[in-house]
C-alpha cells in the first residue's frame, strides 16, 4: 500500500479532489446533525444523557470544528485525523448497542450511577433508539471518510 | 478496474473551482445556517407543544388536584391555592419550603397550601407515614419543618436512612409512641396510595412540583413559581 501523498494545489486531479471535498463535507453534515440532535435530546427534551452517551459526545462534538479546518483549504489528511475520533466513537456506540440489546450482561455495565445506559429512552418505529442513531452516524462517517481517502489518493 | 476507466475522462472536465456557481464556502455556510435554523425552530415547536400538553393534562386532571384529604396550611377561603407535590427526602423541596412560607406571610389570608406526598426516594415512605401520623396529633407542619431541618442528617447522598429521623422529632410536642402505633394505619396507606396515583395522573415525575390554582409551572424554578403566584394573586385580588 502506497502512502497517501497530499495533493499539491491545482493538481491534475481537480475532479477527484472535488469529490473528496464533498465527501468530507457530507461527513461534517452528519457530525453537525448528530451534535445538534444530541443537544436537542438533552437540552430541549431534557433526557438525561448516560455515561456512555457522554463518551460518544466526546468523540462526536470536536468533529464539528475539526472537519471544517480540513475543508478550508482542503487538506486530504483530515481523513486521518477525523477517522481517529470517529473510530473511537464508533467503538463505544457498538458497545452500547450490545448493552441495550442485552448481549453484554448487566454485570459489566460501566455506569452504576445516574441513568443506566441500557435504558431505552426513545423508540421510533419500534426499533430506532438513541444508541442506534449514534451507531448509524459514526458508521456513515467512517464510510464517507474512507471514500474521501480513496478519492483523494488518486 | 471499471471505476478507473470511468474516471479516465475526468481530467478533461473544466478545471473551474466553483462549478455550478456555488462556492465551497457558500455551501458550507448555507448548510450551517440551515441546520442551526432547523434546530432553533425544532426547539420552539417542541417547547410550545410540551407546554400545551402540560396545561391540558392539568385541566383534564383537575379532580386529582382537589386534595381534600391533604394537609392544608392557610385560610381555607384564600383564593390562591398552591398544591405542592413533595418528597420529605428531596433537597429541593426543603430548599423551596421557606420561600413558599414567605410568600404566604407576605400575603396574609390570600394563599393556602396543600401538600401531597410522593415518596420517590427509596425509604422516604417511612417518613411520609410519620408525617401523616403527626396529623392525628395536629402537629403535621411542626413535624414537616423538623424533618426538613434535619434532612441532611437522615438522607445522605440521596440514600434515606428512615430510622435516623426519629431523634429530630423530639421536642415538638409529638407523642412518638403514638406516632409509631398510628403510622401503619390503613387510612394512612390509602392516602399515600391516592397521592401516588394522582401524581401519576398529573404526570408528576420530579419533586417539588407545584400547581397554582390548577396551573403547572411553565418551567421549573423559584422565579417561575413566584411569578405564577403573583399572577394568580393579581387576578384574584385586584
Amino acid at each position: 500500500m502506497s502512502a497517501p501523498a497530499p495533493l499539491p494545489p491545482g493538481s491534475r486531479a481537480r475532479g477527484t479532489s472535488d469529490a473528496a471535498w464533498l465527501l468530507v463535507f457530507a461527513c461534517w453534515l452528519v457530525a453537525t446533525l448528530a451534535t445538534l440532535g444530541a443537544l436537542f435530546f438533552s437540552e430541549v427534551m431534557e433526557l438525561p444523557p448516560c455515561v456512555l452517551c457522554w463518551y460518544q459526545r466526546i468523540f462526536m462534538f470536536p468533529l464539528v470544528i475539526l472537519l471544517p479546518l480540513g475543508l478550508f483549504p482542503f487538506d486530504p489528511r483530515i481523513v486521518r485525523y477525523a477517522l481517529a475520533l470517529v473510530l473511537g466513537g464508533w467503538g463505544i456506540s457498538v458497545f452500547q448497542m450490545l448493552l441495550v440489546a442485552g448481549v453484554i450482561p448487566e454485570a459489566i455495565r460501566p455506569c452504576t450511577k445516574g441513568v443506566p445506559c441500557s435504558e431505552v429512552q426513545i423508540e421510533w418505529l419500534g426499533f430506532v433508539n438513541i444508541p442506534l442513531l449514534s451507531f448509524l452516524a459514526f458508521s456513515t462517517m467512517i464510510a464517507l471518510l474512507v471514500a474521501a481517502h480513496l478519492r483523494s489518493k488518486r | 478496474m471499471s471505476r478507473k476507466s470511468r474516471r479516465n475522462p475526468k481530467p478533461q472536465d473544466p478545471p473551474s473551482p466553483s462549478r455550478g456557481g456555488i462556492s465551497r464556502a457558500g455551501l458550507f455556510i448555507a448548510a450551517g445556517v440551515a441546520l442551526l435554523v432547523a434546530f432553533i425552530a425544532g426547539t420552539l415547536v417542541y417547547r410550545s407543544e410540551r407546554d400545551q400538553a402540560v396545561q391540558e393534562a392539568a385541566a383534564r386532571n383537575a379532580a386529582q388536584l382537589a386534595s381534600a384529604h391533604a394537609p392544608l396550611l392557610g385560610k381555607p377561603d384564600a383564593k390562591v391555592h398552591i398544591v405542592e407535590f413533595l418528597d420529605p427526602a428531596c433537597e429541593t423541596c426543603a430548599a423551596f419550603y421557606p420561600h413558599v412560607k414567605k410568600m404566604m406571610a407576605d400575603n396574609p389570608g390570600r394563599i393556602r397550601l396543600s401538600i401531597r406526598h410522593v415518596p420517590f426516594h427509596q425509604g422516604s415512605e417511612h417518613v411520609v407515614r410519620i408525617l401523616e401520623a403527626a396529623r392525628g396529633q395536629d402537629k403535621y407542619w411542626e413535624a414537616l419543618e423538623a424533618v426538613f431541618a434535619s434532612q441532611d442528617r437522615w438522607t445522605v447522598n440521596h440514600r434515606v436512612h428512615p430510622e435516623r429521623v426519629w431523634p429530630f422529632l423530639e421536642g415538638i410536642g409529638l407523642d412518638l409512641e403514638r406516632v409509631r402505633r398510628d403510622m401503619n394505619a390503613a387510612d394512612i396507606a390509602a392516602r399515600i396510595e391516592k397521592d401516588t396515583a394522582d401524581a401519576q395522573a398529573l404526570n408528576v415525575t420530579k419533586t417539588p412540583e407545584y400547581f397554582v390554582n390548577g396551573r403547572p409551572l411553565p418551567r421549573f424554578g423559584l422565579e417561575e413559581l413566584q411569578g405564577l403566584v403573583k399572577e394568580e394573586l393579581r387576578s384574584a385580588y385586584r
